[in-house]
């Protein structure tokens, strides 16, 4: 996969592909040579980077820059060398599986966690030496809430209010608007405890922006919500960037959720940023190669035809939808061929096939070699308790 | 950072806290429960000299002469007043054997067969005192009340004797056998009570336990809960931080001392001799002498389960070695070096000192400065240590 990958570093340039003519910027150390894959046609080529460094003061009106930013936890590197930047106003997305280094970005850019290596500027001041610069143009919504269950809300506001020296008078009005952005004016005087998740994840957004913050950090926002309460953070997040111009770098690992809100997504795995664009153009990396994406509905579904498709070489994933419907990606022109003779063969009685478009999943498959979530192995260990009955007939023969 | 806004930060940082505790109904009636059985654990659970009082005894009159009953109607007359003993009639040392092994009785005396005659023959007559071994506190109380009684015994029978054989007026016949009476007197008036002794010391105990436990419990609970970001990513100063927690424990750990005081005055009977100023003052002082010890646990440990193992393993040794319960000076020498390089035993000695014998601040002024000292020292290096472990 490393073909595909492109390392963003401190030196982005925009480079034009001699085959299609389209234009994307590529990111390098000072002089490297980097091996890239052009977005739009897939064509691959050699680029040189510029050797010139940016100054990390001139902030090129980009409300983030991160340069070669590195964070050790003992021998383990969580953050490798990381550089890229965010513009002001859009949103942008970090995208990546558990563990991918994401929330240790985030931590560092709020000036949590110390660097151990490179540089970041946040607003304009480094997260450094200026952390306390900093902090007054951030919010923060962490992964965990930062609430205190026994405070009401307003309580839980006023205090946060309080600690960024918002005057009183101001601070009472702002607390008002900030309740009703999310409806919540009713509950005000309500203990935390007593609310539930989604209404505590929105008096936990509103927290956040009670300093009127330039930048706001969104880590995992819609984890643990349900899907109402997921819509309503989403549109949360959309509101507070198209009113106020807000600019936002949220993490999330679901690839939908980056789809639908960010301006730009950032692919992250095992601490490096393996690729960085507009969602449009990542998936264009996959319409260039020859990965596709089939949804099967078979009425007959049982695990010997599951099985006997994934043994096909073409095959690179298979998942398990519900009783009926299969998920394939493959790759190679016959791929679609090999998969409905071996369908034949065992016997499938085929409702449906649909080629679907290409998703920032396929993308991030394509990238990492693996899926963002191990929606595999997931789906395969619930077929197996949950599945029809021949299947779970044999599956427990076998532990016998 | 101005040292206002530090100042403005943490006031709402101990509002916070104080808001939170004062909403959790379980933390309030501990706050109370707290010291109530600790004072009434501690007051009662040691014996003192006056909690002998119709302790069992057995009593073996093995002698066949005359003065062996004397005697023993002398200790039942003695007994009457004093109401110490209740005497349990015994045959032998076997006998009083066995009762001490059923635990009828808490020790014995007997009067052996020649006791009559050895007085007669003009020798000393010997009493028999039996001892439990298995109870020394005990053991050791019963002694010295019986070596007491039999000595007074013996010097009424000696003045008597003076005085009805050789016409020997009774205060003469008194000053020849004991030339030397003593007196006690204390320096405060009232009878020397354990709750004395150990009220200042727990007030003392209970304010360290406050910062001890609830600063590295405050802090790092809020670690884990994901709540200490909220502040950290704020722009205040990581002094406010730990200075509004401080402040927050340290008022529910002077609430709590105050409650022990109250308790010790009004249901124990203790007075409070010296400035009630200078023991809020010194009660202070203890807190200022601990909370770099606090802030250095916390620094230390980084999750809320390794905070209270830390802190339990350093407040053991502090509650038994610094003298809150029983005197410094009972220790051997090497106990004594330990009890002398921690703060606590200070802060007790200067509380003790104020509250039990009513010092001035020139009696504590030793205790003073070095509290101070550990103070200044101890924080010095916690400091910096928790900046540092808070943007680890």
């Amino acid at each position: 996969m490393t073909q595909n990958t492109i390392e963003l570093h401190q030196i982005t340039q925009q480079f034009k592909c001699p085959k299609c003519g389209h234009i994307a910027e590529y990111s390098g150390r000072p002089n490297e040579r980097v091996i890239v894959t052009c977005t739009s046609c897939g064509n691959k080529g050699t680029i040189t980077l510029p050797e010139t460094i940016p100054s990390p003061q001139s902030t090129n009106g980009h409300a983030i820059e991160i340069s070669y930013l590195k964070k050790m936890f003992g021998d383990f590197t969580a953050v490798d060398d990381v550089s890229f930047f965010v513009k002001k106003g859009e949103i942008f997305g970090l995208l990546g599986p558990n563990g991918a280094g994401k929330s240790t970005i985030i931590r560092m850019l709020c000036t949590l966690s110390r660097p151990t290596n490179g540089s970041a500027t946040v607003a304009g001041f480094d997260v450094v030496k200026q952390a306390s610069k900093v902090r007054q143009h951030i919010g923060l919504v962490s992964e965990k809430m930062i609430m205190y269950d026994e405070l009401t809300a307003r309580e839980n506001l006023k205090l946060f209010g309080n600690l960024y020296n918002i005057p009183k008078d101001a601070l009472d009005k702002r607390i008002d608007e900030l309740l009703r952005l999310v409806r919540m004016e009713k509950w005000a005087d309500e203990r935390i405890k007593t609310f539930s998740t989604g209404m505590k994840q929105r008096i936990n957004v509103i927290r956040a922006l009670v300093n009127q913050p330039e930048i706001l950090f969104l880590d995992e926002p819609t984890l643990g919500l349900d899907p109402q309460s997921t819509a309503e953070i989403r549109e949360l997040i959309r509101r507070i960037n198209s009113e106020n111009g807000t600019t936002i770098i949220l993490t999330t690992h679901i690839m939908g959720e980056a789809d639908l809100l960010c301006k730009r997504i950032g692919i992250i795995d095992h601490g490096k940023i393996v690729a960085l664009d507009a969602p449009a153009n990542l998936k264009k990396i996959i319409s260039g190669t020859d990965v596709s994406t089939f949804e099967i509905e078979i009425s007959n579904l049982n695990p010997r035809i599951m099985s006997s498709i994934q043994s096909l070489s073409s095959v690179k994933s298979l998942v398990q939808e519900d009783t009926t419907h299969l998920l394939v990606r493959a790759n190679g022109g016959d791929a679609f061929d090999t998969i409905i003779d071996s369908l034949r063969k065992n016997g499938a009685k085929v409702r449906m096939v649909k080629n679907l478009e290409p998703s920032l999943e396929d993308v991030f498959l394509q990238l990492t070699g693996r899926e963002a979530r191990d929606k595999v192995s997931e789906n395969n260990v619930s077929s197996t308790g949950s599945g029809h009955g021949p299947h779970r007939r044999r599956a427990s023969r076998r532990i016998r | 950072m101005a040292a206002k806004d530090v100042l403005r930060h943490s006031i709402w940082i101990c509002w916070k806290d104080l808001l939170e505790f004062s909403r959790s109904k379980m933390r309030l009636v501990m706050l109370v429960l707290m010291p109530l059985f600790m004072m009434v654990m501690i007051g009662f659970i040691f014996p003192s000299s006056s909690s002998i009082s119709n302790t069992p005894i057995a009593l073996a009159n093995n002698d066949p002469g005359s003065l062996g009953t004397g005697f023993v109607q002398q200790l039942e007359i003695i007994n009457n007043q004093t109401g110490m003993m209740k005497l349990i009639t015994a045959t032998n040392f076997n006998d009083i054997k066995t009762k001490l092994q059923n635990s009828e009785v808490n020790g014995g005396i007997i009067i052996p067969e020649n006791f009559s005659s050895n007085i007669l023959a003009g020798k000393q007559g010997e009493i028999i005192v039996v001892i439990d071994q298995s109870n020394p506190q005990m053991s050791l109380t019963i002694e010295s009340v019986l070596s007491k009684t039999v000595a007074m015994m013996g010097e009424q029978m000696a003045i008597h004797n003076l005085n009805v054989t050789y016409q020997v007026s009774m205060t003469r016949a008194s000053s020849m056998i004991t030339p030397y009476s003593v007196q006690f007197k204390g320096i405060i008036p009232g009878e020397p009570s354990y709750f004395q002794f150990v009220a200042p010391g727990i007030i003392a105990m209970v304010v360290m336990m406050a910062l001890m436990t609830g600063l590295p419990h405050a802090i790092s609970y809020e670690k884990d809960m994901g709540t200490l970001d909220g502040m950290l990513a704020a722009p205040i100063s990581r002094l406010s931080i730990i200075l509004g927690k401080v402040m927050a424990q340290t008022i529910r750990g002077m609430i709590q001392g105050f409650i022990i005081l109250l308790l010790a005055v009004v249901l124990f009977g203790v007075v409070i001799e010296g400035s009630i100023l200078l023991v809020i003052a010194l009660v202070i002082l203890t807190v200022f002498s601990f909370v770099g010890l606090g802030i250095l646990i916390t620094s230390f440990a980084d999750k809320e389960e390794t905070a209270t193992m830390v802190m339990m393993t350093f407040m053991f040794p502090m509650m038994f070695l610094s003298g809150v319960f029983f005197p410094i000076q009972q220790m051997p020498w090497y106990m004594q070096d330990l009890a002398h390089i921690l703060p606590l035993t200070y802060a007790t000695t200067a509380l003790r000192k104020v509250m039990v014998l009513g010092a001035d601040v020139s009696a504590v002024g030793t205790e003073i400065l070095i509290l101070i000292g550990f103070g200044v020292i101890l924080l010095a290096v916690a400091v910096p240590m928790f900046r540092r472990a808070m943007s680890r």
